[in-house]
């Protein structure tokens, strides 16, 4: 909350100020992700354009985009935004549709990296992970076993809301990876999921913001927890003795998107494609633990920072891609459900 | 001795327009505070209402479609002059702003129109030919060829019912109702529906929190009230330091306090009072804990400018005319303070209302509170309709309450 005012200020204090060099306001999640999005692209960036960033921290909020859009005042250039979010946004007419020549062509990226609307700005990745102190005879391996709490008692933690819960819930329940959406998306496959949450019920606590899962960790407040895989890895690197499961993992991608009627609109897409430069993706994947969306990246990757990327086959092989499709088709009905089943 | 030079009539009409023109002086001392008030308040409050139950969203973008739904019963099968109709119309619409706004309303009635929608829009639009879409001359049967959902008349029931600008389902919606296909009003099934347990719960977490912070806050009062000014002023600063802290900040500090392995647990396992930790956050306790404590200051404020109010002879000559002090206190010194009472209740019951904040950062998933959702559908889901609709639920509820509330406080304080 205090963030985005100091952030404001900042804007307000730079327009003040205002000379030659042309400003491009990026918006970003914040925290050591924001950080190393500075480092790895704005500084580069600055480097060979002239250009100046700006960058302004937000939670997703995508009523600040509708709001910017529908008053034709947009002072935002660039926005990191998440994939379900994206699919509404270039649907409802939010963001501007990409000029793909103007980067390389689509083959230069992953393929789920390319959207209408956005280009693959990294791959995070939402993993279970727990304390290793606690279970010193081997921790949990699967979904399933994240449910037994005979085994490995404790309170667990899952983001709140359908989403992600859902999937971990129906994995849980011996669904394979590849059927889960197709599963989930019939009234059996729900009412499965949702019963398998209600027997958790007692056991679990609800996180809302990334930071939380992390804390309860290690503050040994939870056992087991969901958590974004960058968050554990950045207490991993502060000496806490914190293990990640790839196995069943959610990966997706976050993307740059530039909103309709940004003045900036070619400095935007500039920025775009010094932040798809190879090396440029390798140094933020050394800083932050997400995995490049160009190909050509990995190569340049040493091994030690690839073993902790969602983007690592190995990693992979058990992992599930998050969908938003279908979850901007059945979202609204699922969350409602998931509401009314806290509630009950 | 009535002065000659002025009759009646003139002298009536001397003092009417006198005070006309006190009247308009005042009026015009006031307007810029009316002025304000109409636009911080009245204008909000009324564009509030008006998004509930307004969206005229399908009846623009789909205008050709709505008339040709507009004779059909919704039982009869589907004329196919709607279906050539909805073509002209998504081929009209080159905006893709105003078909998404379309496709996320009829979504929230029908799950998967979204995909629906804006996919036939897309195609119509890109390679109508390779869809099997012919944009000069519409078929009526090309819509079920290129999407067999288009065969399901509840997608075409959502449109015929959304073309109409003012409609209540969002209303509706908030109060777990809806409208079944042939437009009677009908409970959503169990499963779905929350808000009423939701309205229910923020009621009841509220009127916990008020009956806390009266319960602390009283005897706080009344002990500050009988301190002398400067020690009083001292006790002042401690009760209103956490009013000036953040509500971000305090929130954190309770996380600190509660959690699992944190203060207060260790303490009292070390007390030898428990042996396993209590479970004190991210549920309904971890809630009215900090909810009563960021509230606290505005039951004391208004109960101590009370309790200032009242004379302290009065206790003194119950005392004298023989009363027990106890019962003194009771019966003389307590009713002289109802009104600080009736004012901290109100005040803390309608702030506790609005809290999503505290909720959010130390409940669990069945703590939140209606103006969670209020946010969840403003900024999440983007759905103003409904983020409007809840906001006029909690705003109807609680001036219900308020008028109940002001017609029991009558009745006992101002006519004690």
């Amino acid at each position: 909350m205090i963030r985005p005012v100091v952030s404001s200020l900042l804007l307000i204090a730079c327009a003040a100020t205002a000379h030659a060099a042309p400003e491009l306001v990026i918006v970003n999640f914040g925290g050591a992700n924001g950080a190393a999005q500075r480092k790895a692209f704005y500084e580069p960036f600055e480097r060979t354009s002239g250009a100046k960033v700006v960058a302004v921290e937000y939670n997703g909020e995508q009523a600040r985009v509708k709001a910017m859009v529908e008053a034709r005042k947009v002072t935002w250039d660039v926005v990191e935004v998440e994939s379900p979010d994206l699919s509404r946004g270039c649907d409802e007419g939010l963001y501007e549709r990409v000029d793909w020549s103007k980067l390389g062509g689509k083959a230069a990226y992953l393929p789920a990296a390319v959207h209408d609307c956005g280009v693959g700005a990294f791959m995070w990745s939402t993993v279970m992970a727990y304390d290793t102190s606690r279970f010193p005879g081997g921790g949990p391996k699967t979904w399933a076993d994240f449910w037994d709490v005979k085994r490995f008692p404790g309170k667990r933690g899952l983001r709140k809301g359908a989403r992600y819960a859902l999937e971990f819930a129906l994995l849980a329940d011996g669904v394979k990876p590849a059927d889960v959406y197709k599963v989930l998306a019939t009234r059996d496959g729900a009412d499965r999921a949702f019963r398998r949450l209600t027997e958790l019920a007692p056991h679990l606590q609800w996180w809302e913001a990334g930071a939380q899962p992390v804390q309860w960790l290690v503050a040994n407040d939870v056992a087991i927890t969901s958590a974004y895989n960058g968050r554990i890895d950045a207490a991993r690197r502060e000496g806490r003795p914190l293990a990640v499961v790839w196995a069943g993992s959610l990966y997706d991608f976050d993307y740059w998107a530039v909103p309709k009627g940004s003045p900036n609109r070619d400095l935007a897409l500039r920025y775009i494609a010094t932040a798809g430069v190879p090396d440029h993706q390798a140094a933020f994947a050394r800083l932050m633990p997400y995995g490049p969306t160009v190909p050509q990246a990995v190569a340049r990757i040493d091994a030690e920072t690839l073993k902790h990327l969602p983007s690592t086959p190995a990693n992979m092989t058990d992992a599930l891609k998050f969908d938003a499709r279908f979850w901007a088709d059945q979202g609204e009905v699922l969350e409602k459900r998931f509401a009314a089943w806290a509630a009950r | 001795m009535t002065p000659p030079a002025v009759d009646a009539p003139t002298l009536a009409r001397a003092v009417r327009r006198e005070r006309r023109r006190r009247t308009a002086g005042g009026l015009l001392l006031v307007a810029p505070l009316l002025v304000f008030l109409g636009l911080t308040l009245l204008l909000p409050i009324g564009t509030l209402l008006a998004r509930a139950v307004h969206d005229p969203q399908v009846a623009t973008a789909l205008p050709a479609t709505a008339q040709a739904l507009d004779a059909w019963d919704r039982v009869a099968p589907l004329p196919d002059a709607a279906r050539v109709a909805l073509q002209r119309d998504l081929l009209a619409a080159t905006d893709d702003a105003r078909i998404g706004g379309v496709a996320r309303r009829l979504n929230g009635d029908v799950p998967g129109a979204r995909s629906l929608v804006m996919g036939t829009w897309r195609a119509l639009h890109h390679d109508p030919a390779a869809a099997g879409f012919d944009p000069t001359a519409p078929r009526a049967a090309a819509l079920e060829a290129f999407d067999a959902r288009w065969a399901d008349p509840a997608v075409w029931i959502a449109i015929a019912r959304n073309a109409a600008a003012f409609n209540p389902d969002d209303l509706l919606a908030a109060v777990d109702l809806r409208r079944d296909a042939q437009g009677g009003i009908a409970r959503v099934p169990a499963d779905e529906s929350a808000f009423g347990r939701i309205l229910a719960r923020t009621l009841g977490v509220s009127a916990a929190v008020t009956a806390l912070c009266l319960l602390l806050g009283y005897p706080l009062a009344w002990w500050i009230s009988t301190l002398p000014p400067q020690r009083a002023a001292l006790a002042m600063i401690a009760v209103l330091l956490p009013f000036w802290t953040s509500v971000l900040v305090r929130a954190a500090a309770w996380v600190v306090l509660l959690q699992r392995e944190g203060l207060v647990n260790q303490a009292l396992i070390a007390a030898g009072v428990i042996a396993e930790p209590l479970a004190l956050i991210f549920n309904r306790t971890g809630v009215v804990i900090s909810m009563t404590h960021v509230l606290l200051p505005f039951m004391v404020l208004p109960l101590l400018a009370a309790m200032r109010a009242v004379p302290p002879t009065l206790m003194r000559a119950a005392v004298s005319l023989g009363s027990p002090p106890l019962q003194a206190f009771v019966r003389v010194w307590m009713p002289q303070t109802r009104a600080g009472v009736a004012a901290g209740v109100l005040l803390v019951f309608i702030l506790a209302l609005g809290y999503y904040v505290t909720p959010a950062l130390l409940g669990g998933a069945d703590d939140q509170m209606l103006s969670y959702y209020v946010a969840r559908y403003a900024n999440v889901e983007i759905d103003w309709g409904m983020a409007c609709a809840l906001a006029v639920v909690l705003l109807a509820a609680t001036l219900v309450l308020y008028t109940l509330y002001r017609r029991v406080a009558r009745d006992t304080v101002l006519g004690a």
